[in-house]
């Protein structure tokens, strides 16, 4: 059944952490945080979720904004929207791979909305925001009713549509470590597979960051996106890489080769599970190309 | 062509150009009138079922429901053999249109309308729908024309039988037609040829895509009349349709047609507009207003056309082509009426056969029936036959635009589905196409070892059909002239219909106020559809015109006590020797001479007046993903006489758009349950501004024998060529080439052998 | 229940009553009689329904009512200049025939609003991917893309 209105809810606009953990605690799986709205409006009102009550997150201070360490960390607010760290420059320069998803995530109109927490809560397998923050090291910090935790967002999805939140758990920030400085170079890239060129979902996609010295790939981030029911970590293809000369075109086949060997994908309307292996290497190959360029 | 002219060809705002760029314009969703009930309607679940029970108690008791209606609150046609054209494409069985409004017996694809519900907010409607108990039987759906014409497929209607050359079948079958043109011989056509190709080829089934969802609005009055505000392509078709299905007389109902976001042949036909009425009258006698969602639109409305060809070509070394053949499977969806016979008639349609035989087949699947789609079953035809061209020249080694002038259809020649051409353009598109910059200059180099790149060309025919249209106008005392047509007007027809008007009086279109009214205020009028309107319309235009030109002159005459026959009216002033008049200070006269002017004509154009593209495309392919991006488009056609420019330039680059989304895109994703899964403009991938360059347009003007001003319809032609030419330049790109449609990067990676 | 909603639209203070369910999109249309915004698809996927909320362009099929308490919104109804005549990009819209069918219009000028308030001298390819949220099934997008570049200059 396509429904045209959403269902029935109540709206809280939360204005502290507090307030909003209290209410995500009291009503379970059926209180649903708002932050853009791109995602869950659309689920809300085609049946795909439903909600008894709709917390507006975006107006708690903490989670809108971006805050920079001394040192160059970055702490980006949950709620806060694409269309205001698109365009960044020192976070382009910083964090390359991610400004390559904050760009992709969605037309204009959707970025003026869609918010980085939002993009990993929705915890699809395809959602371009994670495999760039896997990519960046990138950490999730989680407030509940009983205290704050942290989770490294490589291991906040755990299945199609779910992440590791917990019950009154809300995602507060995300935050970005420094990058690698001195003698060592670092550099980063994300890039998708989409048939057409904006307006779409990845078919597959790549994060890689690379930290080079002396000509040498030391130390190498590869995630891979809709290809697995979650983000992937292709462990293998990191290894390939690491000890490698950024010029070595066998340490980049095995990558690739291995790229595609960790990619799990299904077949559905949107690639094939043999096209979607084969681009998980192609996407790797590429993204890992820009990292390194990057990173020189 | 013509420069020494008032109105034609000129470049005018568009007179409803200032309501549609402040939000003003009026469409079929923003029709509010005062006690509105909305409605929704229950689709099926299930692409094949047969329904045992339909309970609809609970949903009308929920408080809010005015009214809950299945087929068995509409006339059972069941039994009925009447055939309604739309006048584009195949027409439909009376009986077959019924059952899509409301199933009856079976439900026959996924979204297929089982009941609807009014209820005094559109939340409630749809809380009521789902109150609506269904109990299925499920059948095995079909899902292609292959899986349909095996002779042990489950029969979709029990009581068809295959018609052949008038005939019908001894056995119960899908396939609800089989038509055959042929002339020469065959055999001795190949045996002739040096060089033979034949290839398969399958597309999918796309749709439309107007942005305008369908919604309507209806009120049956006490008094047995119905007002209908639709967005429809086709008033007066709104008008005969809602009359046939639910026997009420063509006299006792309005149809007001509001403006139309979008068409392309999808809103030919009715959905809504039956199953609103019969709810109206149901819930005594109050307006009620549907509108489809994006998902209805996608699931329960017209797409065109899935398909199975096979061409078979001969040619000589000396680029003769000797014989063709085409075997042609369309898929009709849940009904029949596909657009197998206008394929037949596109699918050579450029070229001159000696020898020809092409076989189509109209095929019941269980997707939603097909509707027209701008040239209908066109895009399909040329992709497979262009295709098969470009190999010929490719084969004996020729330059492809050569090939196709030496074989192109002139004046004299007669088409392979009967008619003789009269004078024609298509050699001169060809010609255009050679001598295009875009022709002359080599390709983009490949910016990457992994891009290719490459150049395509293709042709395209389409009949264009002139139709009956009618006409009120009225003489303003300021001069200014009152114009009541109707044509729903898609693109810009108010001005290119008043444009005709305007130029027979010699005077600026501002003049004219051109308004699209409903089907008690003008005569009959055909569908905006079949490339007809500027045509057709403007027929009429220029009819009324020109009884204008007459009656004002006799004013003229009247005024200055002379006889009528030393008046002339040159670029808008009345003269005679030293006294002269300009129409608008006659205008101001009117009373003095007679009282108002008013005057209407209705016009049939027959003949209509074909029309030919050749398309040019520059396409990069990613070796290692398969995508294909367009780098550079020019598409030359034959207009006729480009009476509004820019909306001739904007037809072709609209069609192109939706050739090139054809090619590369779009498609109906079924899973093997038979359920579309891609019912969103997400998952359906129309280009976006991102996704295309700019079109460049080339418009050859061969004036056509069967219009004054020489008009050719052009809102078709320029869809048929995308896909064929997009094709070639893929196999230009990569040297292989992509049989079926779409052309998507998985298609062309395993075109590539990569996966 | 129903909420009490103040905002402004088109530079008038408005106040309306909403379901925490209803889409702007929803009230805009339907209570405020504001149709200009137009639904294609409801789920943010054809740009018909943009609007600006509180400078930034978005999708008004995927914003709650209820959000734009104290917010400011303008929607194509609200870009003519009150002195007469026409906003620049509906001109040029007008004078590129930059429209066919014209349902997707004032979501294309809304966008192309946006976009000029932020980058006044796009170039073609801005232009294009700024646009890319915003679907036309008419035009093939090259009169359009040209309209926006007539107004940048």
């Amino acid at each position: 059944m396509y429904i045209a209105f959403m269902q029935a809810f109540d709206y809280v606009n939360a204005t502290t952490i507090e307030q909003a953990v209290a209410v995500m605690y009291r009503e379970g799986d059926m209180a649903k945080p708002l932050a853009g709205g791109t995602d869950i409006i659309v689920q809300l009102r085609e049946g795909r979720k439903n909600a008894k009550v709709v917390v507006n997150v975006k107006n708690i201070p903490r989670l809108a904004g971006l805050d920079w360490a001394p040192g160059g960390a970055l702490t980006i607010g949950a709620a806060t929207p694409m269309h205001l760290i698109y365009g960044n420059a020192p976070i382009a320069a910083a964090f390359p791979g991610l400004m390559d998803a904050f760009s992709l995530v969605g037309g204009t109109a959707i970025q003026g909305r869609a918010s980085l927490g939002g993009n990993l809560c929705t915890a699809s397998p395809a959602g371009d925001t994670i495999p760039a923050l896997i990519a960046h090291n990138a950490v999730c910090v989680i407030a509940g009713t009983s205290g704050w935790r942290e989770v490294e967002v490589e291991k906040f999805c755990v299945s199609p549509g779910r992440n590791a939140l917990q019950r009154g758990e809300l995602l507060v920030e995300i935050r970005i470590p420094a990058n690698a400085t001195g003698a060592q170079k670092f550099g980063a890239a994300y890039l998708r597979f989409i048939p057409r060129n904006e307006m779409d979902i990845a078919v597959a996609s790549a994060g890689v960051s690379v930290v080079l010295e002396g000509g040498k790939i030391v130390k190498a981030r590869v995630a891979l996106g809709a290809v697995g029911p979650t983000p992937i970590v292709a462990i293998e293809a990191e290894k390939a890489l690491i000890g490698a000369a950024v010029d070595d075109a066998k340490a980049v086949a095995a990558a690739m080769a291995a790229a595609s060997t960790a990619a799990t994908p299904i077949s559905d309307m949107r690639g094939t599970l043999a096209q979607r292996k084969h681009l998980a290497g192609i996407m790797t190959k590429r993204a890992l190309e820009s990292a390194i360029s990057r990173a020189n | 062509m013509t420069t020494d002219t008032v109105a034609i060809g000129k470049r005018p705002i568009r007179h409803d150009g200032v309501d549609k760029v402040t939000g003003r314009a009026q469409y079929g969703n923003d029709v509010k009138l005062a006690g509105t009930l909305y409605a929704h309607i229950l689709r099926s679940a299930h692409a094949h079922a047969r329904i045992m029970s339909i309970d609809t108690s609970a949903a009308g008791e929920l408080p809010g429901v005015q009214a809950v209606v299945t087929s068995a609150d509409m006339p059972d046609l069941s039994k009925n053999t009447e055939v309604i054209n739309d006048g584009e494409g195949e027409g439909g069985g009376l009986a077959y249109m019924s059952q899509n409004m409301l199933a009856r017996g079976k439900v026959l694809y996924h979204g297929h309308a089982i009941a609807a519900v009014a209820a005094t907010s559109a939340s409630i409607a749809e809380e009521a729908c789902k109150l609506i108990k269904v109990d299925y039987e499920i059948l095995p759906p079909l899902l292609s024309t292959c899986d349909a014409m095996k002779d042990d497929a489950p029969i979709i209607h029990a009581a068809m039988r295959t018609e052949e050359a008038g005939k019908l079948g001894d056995k119960p079958s899908n396939v609800a037609k089989h038509m055959q043109l042929k002339r020469g011989d065959m055999d001795a056509g190949f045996a002739e040829a040096d060089v033979v190709v034949e290839r398969e080829f399958f597309t999918k089934m796309v749709h439309q895509g107007y942005i305008e969802p369908q919604a309507t609005t209806v009120l049956w009055k006490q008094d047995g009349t119905l007002s209908i505000w639709a967005s429809t392509q086709s008033p007066w078709g709104v008008r005969r349709e809602v009359s046939e299905l639910l026997q009420v007389p063509q006299g006792k109902i309005k149809v007001t047609p509001t403006e139309i976001g979008g068409g392309f042949g999808g809103k030919l036909d009715v959905y809504l507009e039956p199953v609103a009425a019969i709810l109206s009258k149901k819930a005594g006698y109050k307006p009620v207003k549907m509108a489809m969602s994006r998902a209805d639109v996608l699931m329960a409305t017209g797409p065109t056309s899935g398909s199975w060809i096979k061409v078979k070509m001969g040619v000589k070394k000396n680029g003769e082509i000797t014989a063709a053949q085409a075997w042609m499977e369309y898929e009709a969806g849940a009904f029949p009426g596909s657009p197998v016979g206008a394929g037949m008639g596109v699918i050579f349609g450029p070229y001159r056969l000696p020898n020809v035989q092409i076989d189509g087949y109209d095929v019941i699947v269980n997707k939603p029936k097909t509707m027209a789609y701008r040239a209908p079953g066109g895009t399909n035809a040329a992709y497979a036959s262009e295709s098969v061209v470009d190999e010929l020249a490719e084969k004996i080694g020729m330059d492809p635009l050569r090939l196709r002038q030496l074989n192109g259809a002139k004046e004299g020649d007669r088409r392979v589905d009967g008619p003789t051409f009269q004078r024609v353009g298509y050699l001169e598109t060809v010609q255009a196409a050679i001598n295009s910059p875009h022709y002359e200059d080599g390709l983009a180099a490949a910016p990457a070892t992994n891009i290719k790149v490459g150049r395509g060309v293709a042709s395209g025919f389409w009949f264009n059909w002139g139709g009956k249209s009618s006409c009120n106008a009225a003489v303003n005392p300021d001069g200014s002239i009152t114009l009541s047509e109707g044509s729903a007007d898609i693109g810009g027809t108010r001005t290119s219909i008043s444009m005709q008007l305007a130029e027979v009086l010699g005077i600026g279109v501002e003049n004219i106020k051109p308004a699209v009214v409903d089907t008690d205020s003008v005569g009959y009028n055909d569908a905006t559809g079949g490339s007809r309107t500027t045509f057709g319309s403007g027929l009429a235009a220029f009819e009324v015109g020109t009884k204008i030109k007459q009656i004002m002159i006799e004013r003229a005459a009247k005024f200055w006590e002379i006889d009528a026959k030393d008046v002339t009216l040159v670029r808008g002033v009345f003269k005679n020797h030293s006294k002269q008049m300009t129409f608008a200070e006659l205008a101001a006269k009117l009373d003095e001479t007679g009282g108002q002017v008013v005057a209407s004509a209705a016009t049939d154009g027959k003949g209509g007046a074909p029309a030919f593209g050749t398309h040019v495309v520059d396409v990069a392919v990613d070796t290692e993903t398969g995508k294909v991006q367009i780098l550079r488009y020019t598409a030359v056609q034959d207009v006729g006489h480009a009476i509004y420019p820019p909306y001739v330039e904007g037809q072709i680059q609209g069609g192109v758009s939706q050739g090139v989304g054809w090619a590369l895109h779009e498609e109906y994703f079924y899973n093997d349950k038979g359920l579309l899964l891609n019912a969103s403009l997400l998952d359906y991938r129309m280009p976006t501004a991102l996704d295309l360059p700019m079109i460049e347009t080339i418009l050859v003007e061969v004036a056509s024998p069967n219009h004054p001003y020489g008009v050719r319809g052009v809102g078709e032609v320029p869809i048929v060529p995308p896909a064929a030419a997009v094709a070639n330049a893929i196999h230009n790109a990569i040297g292989v080439r992509v049989t079926n449609l779409p052309m998507s990067p998985g298609e062309v990676l395993r075109a590539l052998g990569k996966i | 229940m129903k909420t009490q909603v103040s905002t402004t639209i088109n530079n008038e203070p408005v106040e309306f009553l909403c379901q925490p369910n209803e889409s702007l999109l929803e009230v805009l249309r339907n209570t405020l009689s504001l149709t200009g915004a137009k639904e294609g698809c409801n789920n943010g996927n054809c740009g018909a329904c943009s609007v600006i909320l509180n400078g930034v362009l978005v999708n008004s099929c995927c914003v709650l009512a209820v959000e734009t308490e104290g917010a400011s919104v303008t929607t194509i109804e609200g870009i003519a200049p009150k002195s007469g005549g026409l906003h620049p990009i509906q001109q040029a819209f007008l004078e590129n025939a930059a429209l066919q069918c014209g349902i997707c219009t004032p979501g294309f000028i809304m966008a192309s609003k946006a976009l000029l308030d932020k980058n006044p001298h796009p170039t073609e390819h801005e232009v294009r991917y700024w646009l890319a949220g915003n679907l036309c099934r008419c035009t093939g997008y090259d009169k359009i893309v040209k309209a926006v570049l007539a107004v940048a200059g």
